[in-house]
């Protein structure tokens, strides 16, 4: 098992490990839900370094990443951070992704972790006479995520720039404690939040010193079991669950992501047949009637007929502590409002078809 | 970990207090330490006849989903319906607050092969 450059602060943190995407990976410190809460009212300081770090760059390279995905990369901004799905022929999801604009010819890519290898050999083998390059920073970049309503009081002293005025799914390159980092105003909470990509010997420097300095402010450790729940509560797909091989982005509910009247990309004809015939089973958000946690794989009926299964499943501390979960349904079942059953060891539970999100923050990101 | 001395354990994780022929069960602390935060608990239902060692409900953290055993046999007379509405009090008071159910206690041996509170903390140590 592989370890990112923050192992030794989770092993001094007490942290429970577990084994995720090839590292050991703290799932949490020391409860789940307070680290949920921390993020949702104050912020929560996340170790990220797991997620692979691809940069890809060339003249070509927009167009070479625009054919293989389905939004839109030659369109963004210089410093702009966009939110990509690579499709497999039949509009399956290889993988979910965030684009990094970091210079004219030069992206930054972030794949899952459990993804790197294929994803890494899939671009690799697509390069073709491209020109373009590819260039790894899996295991040796960190990547420390701050999270939540205060992330940019608690970050925005710690920076040579303003950060304040860094815009939401946007990046900037500058200092964090006078380390070289890429700071991207992005995440996967629900919650405003930055994302720090950090050369692995600078990590520990400043995930401590962070740590420290905002721990009168409420700044706390927080794994991948807070940030799992928080992404369900928010309604972002996490792939494997709502995006796999098998799931197309529009099954996911990912309509706005996908850019049909882009020049041809891989997935486009089936992706454009499956919109057009609309007839797909998609994802949903469930509430169950009970407190009975739904989780993954169990059955959801629409009367007698079995219409699809749980994808994810959680209580929702910021939804009433309600068991929320999503499903994968039939189109006859997807509509909001609609009374479903799930089956859960044996026992029939009422349930609700919800839209997502389950969660929305109630402020402006950016606002003064 | 606690481990109160006066109980009987079992290499479940439950833990027994024996009143005459009745038994209160609950999970231990290093139980529910092991769990996390546990946010759902399913208990057997009253009147049932349950064997020792029996699955008869399950405990649920936010990551995980553990059946949860009876360590005596006997029939069950009551369960902690305050679990319903706030089963975090199981990792508050794991020993109190936090039991499971009640057993009428039957057959000849029904707390054969629990463990002492120390046999029990020497059980966790060694993993």
């Amino acid at each position: 098992m592989k370890q990112t450059a923050l192992y030794d602060e989770h092993v001094k943190l007490r942290a429970r490990l577990i084994p995720f995407g090839g590292f050991d990976m703290p799932v949490q410190y020391e409860s789940i839900l307070k680290e949920h809460e921390a993020v949702r009212k104050r912020a929560g300081l996340f170790d990220l370094s797991h997620m692979a770090q691809f940069v890809v760059e060339g003249e070509a390279a927009a167009e070479w990443a625009d054919r293989l995905t389905v939004n839109a990369v030659p369109t963004m901004k210089l410093g702009q951070a966009r939110y990509n799905i690579f499709t497999n022929e039949q509009g399956g999801a290889h993988d979910d992704v965030i684009f990094y604009r970091l210079d004219d010819q030069r992206w930054m890519v972030v794949v899952n972790a459990g993804n790197a290898d294929k994803m890494w050999k899939y671009l690799n083998d697509n390069i073709g006479d491209s020109g373009v390059k590819l260039h790894s920073r899996h295991g040796k970049n960190a990547l420390i995520a701050i999270q939540g309503p205060r992330s940019v009081a608690m970050l925005g002293t710690h920076v040579d720039f303003d950060l304040n005025a860094l815009k939401y799914y946007f990046c900037t390159q500058g200092n964090v404690y006078g380390k070289d980092a890429i700071v991207a105003r992005t995440g996967y909470t629900g919650e405003d939040g930055f994302e720090i990509f950090v050369d692995g010997r600078d990590a520990s420097e400043i995930w401590t010193r962070l740590l420290a300095d905002n721990a009168g402010a409420g700044l706390i450790p927080a794994g991948l079991g807070a940030r799992d729940v928080l992404r369900l509560e928010a309604g972002m797909p996490l792939y494997g669950h709502e995006l796999t091989e098998e799931i197309t982005p529009l099954q996911a509910g990912l309509d706005w992501v996908v850019k049909l009247d882009k020049p041809q990309f891989v997935g486009e004809t089936a992706l454009a047949t499956q919109k057009a015939a609309d007839d797909f089973p998609r994802i949903v958000g469930i509430v169950m009637d009970g407190r009975a946690p739904a989780r993954e794989g169990y059955h959801v009926f629409l009367g007698e007929k079995r219409v699809g299964e749980i994808r994810s499943g959680s209580i929702g501390p910021s939804v009433g502590n309600k068991s929320i979960g999503t499903a994968l349904v039939e189109k006859e079942a997807a509509t909001p409002g609609t009374d479903v059953v799930v089956h859960i060891r044996g026992t029939a539970y009422g349930a609700k078809v919800m839209q997502l999100p389950f969660y929305k923050r109630s402020y402006k990101i950016g606002a003064a | 970990m606690a481990q109160p001395e006066g109980l009987l354990y079992s290499k479940e994780h439950e833990w027994v207090k024996i009143d005459g022929d009745k038994a209160t069960v609950g999970i231990t602390d290093y139980a529910q330490d092991s769990l996390g935060d546990i946010v759902y608990v399913e208990l057997p239902k009253v009147g049932k006849q349950v064997a020792q060692s029996a699955a008869v409900g399950v405990v649920e953290s936010v990551k995980a989903v553990s059946d949860l055993f009876t360590p005596v046999g006997g029939e069950i007379l009551e369960v902690n319906s305050a679990l319903d509405n706030d089963p975090a009090l199981v990792n508050r008071e794991p020993f109190e607050g936090g039991w499971m159910f009640k057993v009428k206690l039957a057959g000849d041996s029904p707390t054969a092969g629990l463990l002492s509170a120390a046999d029990y903390e020497k059980f966790t140590k060694e993993g």
